[in-house]
């Protein structure tokens, strides 16, 4: 019904769809009739506002929430997405807005959380858990040294960052990002830039939440604005400015179809 | 703890410059909180030891004890894990009740029907039908607790009044007894010890394995290029757990069979008795044994396996459990079906001291074990607690409720201590934490 909206790659299907998903929270439609697409080795933005429903439609991806209704496909094979395992088993990782951490366990417990290692026992292979938490944490926030504390203990940026290196960790082929830099320090914030752009490279799809207009259209290929629950537009980078992006996200518009009146509301806003 | 809130650059504890008595603890990586319960625990046990001229201190009452202690104590590792992942469990007392009426009823009236009494295999049997039925009713309410959504506080409520009212069923109202001669066995005693080569050699391979461990552990810490303690704690550790085990099996050996029973046993071997007696040593009572192959396993549990792994992580944050794809309905039964087969292993000690099986079998022990578990440092909010902690915290009521006994002061006074003890406990645990951050 929106396949209007939908860019059509017609020699490959995506690495992700989802199709006409609904979510609603009794009497709040969260989530309205909403489709989009990811490519592999593509980063799609998606904006808005607070309560826009951002969030909540990525948490259907993750299998944090189910949808009631709508359809997922992954390179074109529909699948059914009930529980984190589901999309974890289907190679989508998350970083949650909220971090999802275990405050009272350390950073590798948190890393390797559901997925320990093992030794040839069974039994948790703690040293070689750290030992690969100091590879990837190398990566991200190279001077972290608290592996051994509850992630409590850490400041907000160290934490994000344990969350960061849960989801890379992993070998991804789907990577939801949450806001991943709103508690980063500038330098960190440069590394998850980077990283981003080497995933990209690597052929992983991303779908970056964010409120950085610039970090978005720094990093997007395309950018979907989400408003009350609805897909204002999806839009190729090049196609736009950072102006109408935010114009779009304040009056839930295209750009195409606000008035001259509205425009300078905005702008005496702005 | 103080430099985890502090601006310093990151750094691993225990490597800082200054030599305080706190830095030379801290470089042993010794638990501060464990510490200190071994500490209060040391000064209980020479308190009463100096109230009762040195009386109280002597090998068999520490020996009593530890054996009184048992019951609890076993319980009490199982409750760290319910509680951990932010549940409760009130049914415990009334689940001892029901599976130490089932041993007796099975051993006092059903054996001797069927197969015959004292039969060596009557009371393998009797102890494995009582850890299935144990893990079945903790799997029950495991099950309405974390699948069908009921709050634990609810479904174990009703256990601990309907258990109760099946002990009534079971029993027909009265104590059932006897138990089978070699189940008796496991509630201790003279006979129910392991004597003295037996618990020498017990202590050896503890010791052993201590050595094991700590060299082990800094083995593999080498070989990923870690931190490790400095050489002098690690002899230290050492030496003072070897020191520790073989001093507790010194004392279970100086504890030689009360004369009367030593002569008896002389006759039945026909052995000729020296003049002033046959002096058997005692060594480690059996439920002791248990309480520490259960506290071994139980630590093992918590901390080395992916099960243990799991419940901390839910009572740390359910939600970060869920998203992580952890199986949390079956990870929070399993620590119910756990507590039910620990209720039969305490239910075993306890209807074998008794030899038999009595209505009031486990009644209050719920409250005993819930309070040594959060003595132990196990907390409310989820996400904390050891076992060696627990362990711990049912030995300080234990030593508290039966050093006042032996002085004289009955059972409602040892509560109100008790219960002093345990507000204090936490009461000073949430200040510490509440300074602490
Ligand atoms: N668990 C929930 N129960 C009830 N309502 C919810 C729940 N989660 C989200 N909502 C509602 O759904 C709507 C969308 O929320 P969502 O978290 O998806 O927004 P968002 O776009 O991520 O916002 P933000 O930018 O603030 O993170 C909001 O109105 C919110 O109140
Ligand atoms: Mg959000």
């Amino acid at each position: 019904m929106t396949a209007a909206e939908v860019r059509t790659v017609p020699e490959q299907a995506p690495l992700v769809e989802m199709r006409g998903i609904n979510v609603a929270f009794g009497g709040v439609h969260a989530v309205r009739d909403v489709t989009i697409d990811l490519h592999p080795g593509e980063v799609v933005g998606l904006v808005g506002g607070n309560g826009a429903g951002k969030s909540t439609l990525m948490r259907v991806l993750s299998g944090a929430h189910r949808a009631d209704s709508g359809e997922i496909f992954i390179n074109g094979d529909s699948i059914s997405i009930s529980n984190p395992r589901d999309a974890k088993a289907n190679g989508i990782e998350t970083i949650y807005q909220t971090l999802a951490l275990a405050d009272n366990l350390d950073a590798p417990a948190n890393l390797f959380l559901g997925r320990e290692l093992t030794n040839r026992w069974g039994s948790l292979d703690d040293d070689a858990m750290e030992d690969a938490t100091r590879k990837v944490m190398g990566r991200l926030n190279p001077n972290f040294e608290r592996f051994t504390m509850p992630v409590k203990s850490l400041s907000g940026g160290q934490r994000q960052a344990v969350a960061i290196a849960r989801a890379v960790h992993f070998n991804a082929r789907i990577l939801i990002m949450d806001e991943p830099t709103a508690a980063l320090g500038p330098a960190e914030t440069a590394q998850v830039r980077n990283l981003v752009r080497q995933l990209k490279t690597e052929g992983i799809g991303i779908f970056l939440i964010s409120h950085d207009i610039h970090d978005v259209y720094d990093l997007a290929d395309r950018v979907s604005v989400m408003y009350h629950g609805r897909i204002v537009d999806t839009v190729s980078k090049q196609d736009v400015t950072t102006d109408e992006i935010l114009g779009m996200i304040i009056l839930g518009k295209k750009p195409g179809d606000v008035t001259q009146t509205e425009l300078e509301a905005l702008e005496l806003r702005g | 703890m103080t430099d985890v809130a502090g601006t310093a650059p990151d750094q691993v504890a225990g490597q800082k410059g200054g030599r305080s008595i706190g830095d030379l603890i801290r470089a042993t990586e010794i638990d501060l909180r464990l510490f200190g319960m071994v500490l209060a625990l040391a000064l209980i046990l020479i308190g009463f030891g100096i109230a009762t001229g040195g009386q109280f201190l002597e090998p068999v009452n520490l020996l009593t004890l530890s054996v009184q202690g048992a019951s609890v104590a076993i319980i009490a590792t199982g409750m760290v894990m319910v509680i951990v992942s932010r549940n409760i469990d009130l049914s415990v007392g009334s689940l001892v009740g029901v599976i130490g009426m089932t041993y007796a009823v099975l051993m006092a009236d059903v054996f001797p029907k069927t197969i015959g009494v004292n039969q060596p295999i009557g009371w393998i049997i009797a102890l494995a039908i009582g850890l299935g039925l144990g893990a079945f009713i903790g799997g029950f309410q495991g099950f309405i607790i974390a699948y069908i959504g009921v709050p634990s506080f609810v479904v174990t409520l009703g256990g601990l009044l309907g258990f109760r009212g099946v002990v009534w069923v079971l029993s027909g109202g009265t104590t059932v007894a006897p138990d089978d001669s070699t189940f008796v066995l496991i509630g201790g005693g003279p006979a129910g010890s392991l004597g003295g080569t037996m618990s020498w050699i017990v202590g050896i391979v503890i010791c052993v394995a201590v050595v094991f461990l700590l060299w082990n552990s800094r083995r593999q810490k080498r070989k990923f290029g870690f931190p490790v303690r400095p050489m002098w704690a690690e002899v230290l550790l050492g030496t003072i757990g070897c020191l520790f085990v073989l001093g507790a099996v010194w004392v279970a050996n100086s504890y030689l069979w009360p004369a009367g029973l030593a002569s008896q046993f002389a006759k039945a071997r026909g052995i000729t008795e020296p003049p002033g007696g046959l002096q058997i040593q005692a060594g480690i009572p059996w439920p002791l044994m248990i309480v520490i192959g259960v506290a071994i396993a139980m630590t093992f549990l918590a901390t080395r396996r992916r099960f243990g792994r799991n419940v901390f992580a839910y009572g740390g944050n359910p939600d970060a459990a869920e998203l992580a794809g952890i199986n949390t309905r079956w990870t929070i039964m399993k620590t119910f079906i756990l507590m039910g087969i620990l209720c039969a292993i305490s239910a075993a000690i306890a209807s074998a001291r008794l030899n038999g099986g009595t209505l009031d079998l486990g009644q209050g022990y719920e409250l005993y074990v819930i309070a040594a578990a959060v003595i132990g440092g196990t907390s409310f909010a989820g996400g904390i607690g050891t076992i060696p902690g627990a362990i711990l915290g049912a030995l300080v009521m234990q030593s508290l409720a039966y050093g006042l006994s032996f002085m004289g002061f009955n059972s409602p006074i040892q509560n109100i201590v008790v219960s002093i003890v345990l507000v204090v406990a936490v009461g000073l645990d949430s200040y510490n934490k509440r300074r602490g951050s």
